[in-house]
C-alpha cells in the first residue's frame, strides 16, 4: 500500500475505549477536495473513527487506539505533533448543534479565533463570509448581536458549521450534522456541503442512505457484526450503491438490515 | 473473524507552554487542603510537643490541670483525661438521641409524608443545618436546659438505680446529658440529610416486590429499605460523631466542665476537649497554651479519624448503588 | 342515518360529571400506629427547630431599636439598657472577615474543583480526600492553628486578618465541593467545540467552560460565606472582639457578629442577653438572606440550561 501525501488517510486504525475493543484495522484514504460518506449501522465505530481523525478521541476517559492518522503524509498521533494545530486544520461538526450558549451569534461565529488563538485583520467580514458559506448570513445577518441560543436548532447547527469555517480547515468532519433538524434545514446543510467540498476536504457520518447518495463522492461502509466495527468496503458512492463487491454491503445499502 | 489486536498505542499529548503553565498552577493551587491539613498537624505538634515530652502518656490518663504557680513553688500538671472522656461521652449521646429520630425523619421524607411536605422540608433541613452553632448555644442554655432538666430529673427519679443515671448532688444543670440532646438537635439535620439521600436510592423494583408478597408498608421499610440503607446510615453517623466532637461554643455554654473522669451523664459535670480549649485560651499563660495546643492536636488527630471512617464508608455505599 | 344520534346511550347512562376513584388502602391496626408513631417523630424533630427560629424571632426582637443596627459599643456597655449601643461595628466586623475569607477561599475553592473535574490529574482522587478531610477539621482547632501560626508567629496581635484566614480554611471544602458539582454538569459538547476549534484546555477552561456556570460558582461561593459566617470558636482565638467599629486589617481585633453574641451572653446581665439575642436574630437574618441568594442564583442556572 502506498503512502499518500495529500488529503487525509489511515493505516491500521484501532480504538478502544477501556477493555472493550471499537474499531479495528481501518485503512482509508480521502482523497483532496471530495465529500465521503460513513454509513453503517448504529454502533460500528463511525463516530469512533471520525473523532479519531482530529484527536477528539483522547478526551473521553480510558479510551486508547494504534495505527496511525496521515495527514497530508505526517502521522497527527506522532510526539512532536501540537493536538490543536491538528484540531484547527482539521475542523468537525457534531450531531446535536453546539453553540457557546453565552456567546452572541458572531461571537460565536469568530470564537475559534479567540480560543485557538489566530490573528485576523477584519472580523466583521470574516464574520459575513463564514455565514454566508454556511447558508445563513441571509437569516441572521441583520441581528448578529443575538445570543446564539435564539436560534432554531438547523440555524444553531449552520451556525456551528460556520464557526468551523472560521478557521478556514483543510478538512471538515461532521458527525451525523442533520440528525436532529428538520428536513429544509437539512437541505440547506447539504447544498453547504456541496459548495464547501469545492476546496474542502469532508468526511460525513449519516445514517440516512439518501443523504450518503446525494451528497458524498465516495462511500465507506462499515459493521460490526458483534466483534469491534471494521471497514467492510470503500468505494465510489455510485459503485458502493450500484454494484457493491460485499453482499452485507448490498444488503445495508437497500436496506434489509440497520 | 480472528482479529489480531496491535499493541495499543500511547498516545503522545504534547501540551503548548500556556496549557503546561495552566496544569501546574491549578494542580499546586489543588494541594492547598493538603498543605494546610499538614501546617495544622506541623504547627500544633510543634507548639505542644513540649507538653507531650513533659508528660508523656499521663497527659492522655491524667485529670489534672493545673497551671501551676507564678514562683514555681506548684508545678504545672496537664491532663485531658475527663475532657477526653467527656468529649466521647456526650458525642456518643447525641449519636444515640440523634440517629434513632434521623431514621424516622428520613423515612418520613422519603415514603410517609405527603407530597406537598416533602420539598418545603428540604429547605428546613437546609436552613436549620446552617444555623450556627452559637445560636444552638444560646438557645439551648435559655430555652432547652429548663426543659431538658426537668426530664433529667425524670431519669433519675425512675432509672436513677442504674449507676450511670445516677447523681451524687442533686444538681441537674449543665450535665452531660444536657450537652448530648442539645448536640443531637444540633447533628440531626445533617445525620437525616444523609439517611434520607441514602434511602431515596432504595431500589424501588425491592420495594414494589415486597408489596406484591403482600407486604405492608412498614414491612418494605423493614427488609428493603433499612437493611439497605445501613451502611449509608452508619457513615452519615459518624459524620455526625465528628461535628460533636469537634463543636465547642454551644457545648461551651450548656456543659460544666470539670477535671475529674465522670460517666453519671445526669450529674452537673463534664468536659469536652473542644470547649476546654475556648475556656482556658483566655487566661492561659504561655505553658498552658502549649497544653492548649497538644488537646488542640489530640481533636484534630482524632476527628480526623472518624471523618475518615464516615467518608469512606458514605463513599462505599454510594458506589454499591451505583 | 340515526346511527349517530345518542339520545338512546345517554339514556342508559346519564351523563354526570367524572369523580377521580380513590385507591382504597388496606388498613391495619400496626401500620397505621406506625404511620401515626412517623408524624409524631416528624414533630417531636420539627419542635426544637421552630422553637429556635421563634425564640430568637421573638427575644431578638426585643433588643431592635432605631439604631441598634448602626451603632457601636464604643461608650456604652453591655449592661447599659437597649436604648443605645447596637450592633453594627458587629455587622461590619463580620461582613469585612467573610469577605476577605471569601477572596482567599473561592479561587482556591474553584481551582482545586477545576483540578478535579477538568485536568483529572493523578492527585484528583487524593485531593477529593483531603478536602473532605479537611471538611472535618473542628472549628476551633482552625482557629488555634491561626493563632499558633499567624497571631503568634506574624502579627503578635489579634487581627481580622487572623480571623478571616481562620473561616477561610472552613470555608474552603464548600466552595471545592459545589463548585466541583456545578463543573461536573458541564455537558462534555460544550468541551467538545471548543477542543475540535483547536483551543488549549487553557482556554477551554477559561472561555468556555468557567463562565457557562459562572452563577453556579456564585453559588458556591455564597454558600460559603453562609457557612461561616456563624463560626464563632475560630474568631476568638484570632480576631477577637472589639467595642467600636473598625476597618483596621492588622493592628486591631475586630468584632463579629458570632463574638459579639457570645461575649453579651458572658457578660450575662438581662440586657446583655438581650443584645445577644438581638445578635442572633441578625446573625440568623444574614444566613437566611445568603443561603436564598445561592438558591436563587443556582435555580436560574438551571433554568437556563
Amino acid at each position: 500500500m502506498s503512502q499518500p501525501t495529500t488529503g487525509l488517510a489511515t493505516r491500521g486504525l484501532h480504538a478502544w475505549f477501556d477493555k472493550h475493543h471499537a474499531l479495528a484495522d481501518v485503512s482509508i484514504h480521502f482523497p483532496e477536495n471530495t465529500v465521503t460518506g460513513l454509513i453503517g449501522p448504529s454502533g460500528c465505530g463511525k463516530s469512533t473513527f471520525l473523532r479519531l481523525l482530529n484527536r477528539m478521541h483522547e478526551f473521553i476517559p480510558k479510551s486508547a487506539m494504534a495505527g496511525e492518522v496521515l495527514f497530508n503524509g505526517e502521522d497527527i498521533y506522532g510526539a512532536d505533533v501540537d493536538p490543536t494545530e491538528i484540531r484547527k486544520r482539521i475542523g468537525m461538526v457534531f450531531q446535536k448543534p453546539n453553540p457557546f450558549p453565552s456567546m452572541t451569534i458572531g461571537e460565536n461565529v469568530v470564537a475559534g479565533l479567540k480560543l485557538a488563538k489566530v490573528k485576523t485583520s477584519n472580523k466583521d467580514d470574516l464574520i459575513e463570509e463564514c455565514l454566508t458559506r454556511a447558508g445563513l448570513w441571509k437569516e441572521v445577518g441583520s441581528r448578529l448581536k443575538a445570543p446564539a441560543s435564539s436560534l432554531s436548532g438547523g440555524q444553531q447547527q449552520r451556525l456551528c458549521i460556520a464557526r468551523a469555517l472560521a478557521l478556514k480547515p483543510e478538512v471538515l468532519l461532521m458527525d451525523e450534522p442533520c440528525s436532529a433538524l428538520d428536513p429544509g434545514s437539512t437541505l440547506r446543510v447539504e447544498e453547504t456541503i456541496e459548495q464547501l467540498s469545492e476546496n474542502m476536504t469532508i468526511v460525513i457520518v449519516t445514517h440516512n442512505m439518501q443523504q450518503a447518495a446525494r451528497v458524498s463522492d465516495y462511500c465507506a461502509f462499515f459493521l460490526s457484526g458483534g466483534g469491534p466495527g471494521r471497514l467492510i468496503e470503500a468505494d465510489e458512492t455510485s459503485k458502493i450503491f450500484s454494484s457493491p463487491q460485499d453482499s452485507r454491503t448490498a444488503d445495508y445499502v437497500q436496506g434489509r438490515f440497520g | 473473524m480472528e482479529i489480531i489486536a496491535p499493541d495499543k498505542r500511547k498516545i503522545a499529548v504534547r501540551r503548548g507552554i500556556v496549557d503546561k503553565a495552566f496544569r501546574g498552577v491549578v494542580t499546586a493551587g489543588s494541594m492547598i487542603s493538603l498543605i494546610v491539613l499538614a501546617l495544622i498537624a506541623a504547627f500544633l505538634l510543634y507548639r505542644g510537643f513540649e507538653v507531650f515530652r513533659d508528660f508523656g502518656l499521663k497527659f492522655f490518663t491524667s485529670s489534672k490541670w493545673d497551671a501551676g504557680a507564678d514562683d514555681g513553688s506548684i508545678a504545672p500538671s496537664f491532663g485531658v483525661a475527663p475532657m477526653l472522656v467527656g468529649s466521647v461521652v456526650v458525642a456518643t449521646i447525641a449519636i444515640s438521641i440523634a440517629v434513632p429520630f434521623a431514621v424516622v425523619m428520613a423515612l418520613f421524607l422519603c415514603f410517609y409524608a405527603p407530597r406537598f411536605l416533602r420539598r418545603p422540608m428540604t429547605s428546613v433541613l437546609d436552613l436549620v443545618a446552617a444555623v450556627p452553632s452559637v445560636i444552638y448555644g444560646i438557645w439551648g442554655y435559655a430555652i432547652l436546659m429548663p426543659h431538658a432538666k426537668g426530664w433529667a430529673e425524670t431519669i433519675n427519679h425512675w432509672l436513677g438505680w442504674i449507676w450511670i443515671f445516677k447523681v451524687p448532688v442533686p444538681i441537674f444543670e449543665r450535665s452531660p446529658f444536657i450537652a448530648g440532646v442539645l448536640l443531637a438537635i444540633m447533628i440531626l439535620p445533617i445525620v437525616t440529610s444523609v439517611a434520607r439521600e441514602v434511602y431515596s436510592q432504595a431500589p424501588q423494583d425491592q420495594i414494589d416486590a415486597a408489596y406484591g408478597l403482600g407486604g405492608t408498608r412498614w414491612g418494605a421499610m423493614r427488609t428493603v429499605v433499612l437493611p439497605f440503607g445501613k451502611s449509608g446510615l452508619v457513615g452519615g453517623a459518624m459524620l455526625g460523631l465528628g461535628r460533636a466532637l469537634g463543636e465547642t461554643v454551644a457545648v461551651y455554654l450548656v456543659l460544666n466542665l470539670v477535671f475529674k473522669v465522670n460517666f453519671q451523664i445526669l450529674a452537673s459535670a463534664g468536659g469536652s476537649v473542644a470547649s476546654l480549649i475556648a475556656s482556658r485560651f483566655g487566661e492561659a499563660g504561655p505553658y498552658e497554651l502549649k497544653a492548649l495546643m497538644a488537646a488542640g492536636l489530640v481533636l484534630f488527630i482524632i476527628t480526623l479519624i472518624v471523618n475518615f471512617i464516615a467518608s469512606s464508608i458514605v463513599n462505599r455505599a454510594g458506589k454499591s448503588q451505583r | 342515518m340515526d346511527y349517530f344520534h345518542f339520545d338512546d346511550a345517554q339514556a342508559v347512562e346519564p351523563q354526570r360529571p367524572w369523580t377521580r376513584r380513590r385507591f382504597s388502602k388496606p388498613k391495619r391496626w400496626s401500620e397505621a400506629a406506625i404511620t401515626c408513631a412517623m408524624w409524631v417523630g416528624f414533630a417531636v424533630v420539627m419542635l426544637p427547630w421552630i422553637s429556635i427560629i421563634a425564640t430568637v424571632v421573638v427575644r431578638g426582637s426585643k433588643a431592635f431599636y432605631i439604631d441598634y443596627l448602626t451603632t457601636d459599643m464604643l461608650v456604652n456597655s453591655s449592661d447599659d439598657p437597649l436604648n443605645a449601643g447596637g450592633v453594627g461595628h458587629a455587622i461590619v466586623g463580620s461582613l469585612i472577615m467573610v469577605t476577605l475569607a471569601a477572596l482567599i477561599a473561592v479561587p482556591l475553592g474553584i481551582i482545586t474543583a477545576v483540578y478535579i473535574v477538568e485536568i483529572k490529574g493523578r492527585f484528583a482522587k487524593a485531593v477529593r480526600f483531603f478536602t473532605q478531610a479537611m471538611s472535618g477539621v473542628p472549628s476551633i482547632v482552625a482557629g488555634l492553628f491561626i493563632y499558633s501560626m499567624v497571631v503568634i508567629g506574624i502579627t503578635h496581635k489579634y487581627n481580622a486578618i487572623a480571623g478571616s484566614m481562620a473561616l477561610s480554611i472552613l470555608m474552603l471544602p464548600t466552595v471545592t465541593r459545589t463548585a466541583e458539582e456545578v463543573l461536573k454538569v458541564v455537558p462534555r459538547e460544550l468541551r467538545d467545540a471548543s477542543y475540535a476549534l483547536g483551543a488549549s484546555q487553557f482556554r477551554t477552561t477559561v472561555s468556555v467552560v468557567l463562565p457557562n456556570v459562572r452563577s453556579g460558582l456564585v453559588t458556591a461561593a455564597v454558600l460559603g460565606v453562609a457557612r461561616v459566617a456563624g463560626e464563632t470558636a475560630p474568631l476568638l482565638l484570632t480576631s477577637q472582639y472589639f467595642v467600636k467599629f473598625s476597618t483596621d486589617l492588622f493592628k486591631n481585633p475586630m468584632a463579629s457578629l458570632p463574638t459579639y453574641i457570645f461575649g453579651n451572653l458572658g457578660v450575662g446581665s438581662d440586657n446583655a442577653v438581650s443584645r445577644a439575642w438581638g445578635g442572633s436574630l441578625v446573625l440568623i437574618v444574614l444566613i437566611v438572606l445568603l443561603s436564598t441568594l445561592a438558591r436563587l442564583i443556582g435555580g436560574r442556572t438551571r433554568r437556563s440550561r
